[in-house]
């Protein structure tokens, strides 16, 4: 009750993003709340055994020294003149097997940070890249000719068939999704989200989707970082 | 993917109650879904699981399909004497695996 009343005080004139977390129903939160119920930590074990197999402690020491990395995930590479995922990041100095194995690093590497609030800097040189991605996301696409922000900021908290339209926010990948049985990268979500209004889904890798990712790591600034989350 | 996590307090005074969790990797194909070309995927989910401690019998289970990929299971046993937690399974490929948690139990 107090903490309520706390909450009510101090709410802040601008809207504080909401997790996705909130939206996913007590069944998907309660999995969450327990890492023995949540299937994702299969993932985070194998991730752990990786980190060793694969010569990451070698050279990074304990996967504990990870804390904090994936929340300034994307980041801006300078040299690259483009925001650069956590995966792209690890797969262009270490060379790693599979895409199950590739879930299995961000998980126990995302997992070291979790708690921590993102902090995704678009400052100078990063801010084009930012801009681009907010542009993207406001652009109206596909056959059903509808933008992420007419979901996401106009339609958040209403209902598409049964499920609740969240936020938006990446602050919990890579996700164990019910739906699919198992765990899914940030592209596999989008990916639905694009097929969704009937548009052709930006390739892996591609520049716009890189810039729209990082667009929503910024947009969901004030959230902390969940991963491994759980959703219907 | 590692196949299983266990959960089980190792440390137990006698006659307590403790919980036995596990989330095992498995697929569970349930026999029902049908590939992109049409043919159906054969059925291969877990079909026995059972648990003892010490040699005794604490859960034993036939499982069906309809249950979800990655299974989570979860009882309780009574704490008697130090010694093992031993949990099997078999699915429809034959597969057998089995698991051990050593147990500490003080008076
Ligand atoms: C027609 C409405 C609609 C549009 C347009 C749409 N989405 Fe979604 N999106 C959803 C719904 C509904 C969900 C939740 C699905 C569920 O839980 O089953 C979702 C989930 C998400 C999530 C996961 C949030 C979480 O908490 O796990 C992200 C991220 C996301 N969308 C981003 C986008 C982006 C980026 C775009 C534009 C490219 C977009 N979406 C377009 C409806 C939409
Ligand atoms: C040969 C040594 C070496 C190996 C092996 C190695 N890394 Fe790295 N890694 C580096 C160096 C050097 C950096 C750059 C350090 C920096 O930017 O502060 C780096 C950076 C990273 C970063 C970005 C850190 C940040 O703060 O932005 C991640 C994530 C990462 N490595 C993950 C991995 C993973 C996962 C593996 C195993 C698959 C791995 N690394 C294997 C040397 C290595």
């Amino acid at each position: 009750m107090i903490w309520l009343l706390l909450l009510l005080l101090v709410s802040p004139a601008q809207a504080q993003p909401r997790s996705g977390y909130l939206d996913a129903g007590p069944d998907s939160r309660a999995m969450q709340d327990d890492d023995t119920a949540n299937p994702a930590f299969l993932w985070v074990e194998q991730g752990k055994v990786l980190w060793g197999s694969l010569g990451c402690g070698g050279c990074h020491g304990d996967v504990a020294t990870m804390r904090g990395v994936a929340a300034r995930y994307p980041k801006y590479d300078a040299v690259l003149g483009r925001p650069v995922s956590l995966a792209r990041r690890i797969a262009t100095h270490r060379a790693v097997p599979d895409s199950e194995d590739m879930l299995a690093l961000l998980a126990v590497i995302g997992l070291q940070s979790r708690g921590l609030p993102l902090a995704i800097d678009i400052s100078g040189p990063a801010r084009p890249s930012y801009e681009a991605g907010k542009a993207l996301f406001h652009r109206r696409q596909g056959q059903l000719n509808l933008a992420c922000a007419n979901c996401h900021d106009d339609l958040a908290g209403r209902h598409l068939g049964g499920a609740v339209i969240p936020e938006g926010h990446p602050n919990g990948y890579p996700i164990y999704r019910l739906e699919w049985q198992a765990l899914g990268s940030l592209e596999r979500r989008l990916r639905q989200c694009v097929v969704g209004v009937r548009a052709v889904p930006w390739a892996d890798g591609s520049r716009e989707l890189a810039d729209l990712e990082f667009f929503l790591g910024a947009r969901a600034a004030g959230l902390v970082v969940e991963t491994p989350a759980v959703r219907p | 993917m590692a196949r299983t996590l266990i959960n089980v307090k190792k440390t137990l005074t006698r006659g307590e109650a403790f919980e036995i969790r596990l989330l095992i990797a498995h697929p569970m194909e349930s026999g029902q879904r049908r590939d992109s070309n049409g043919q159906v995927i054969a059925r291969d989910i877990i079909n026995r699981f059972s648990c003892t401690y010490n040699d005794m019998l604490v859960l034993e289970a036939t499982l069906f399909p309809a249950i979800s990929a990655n299974p989570y299971l979860s009882f309780w046993a009574v704490a008697t004497e130090t010694g093992s937690i031993v949990m099997t399974w078999t699915d429809d490929h034959g597969t057998v695996q089995t698991e051990r948690v050593e147990v500490t139990v003080s008076a």
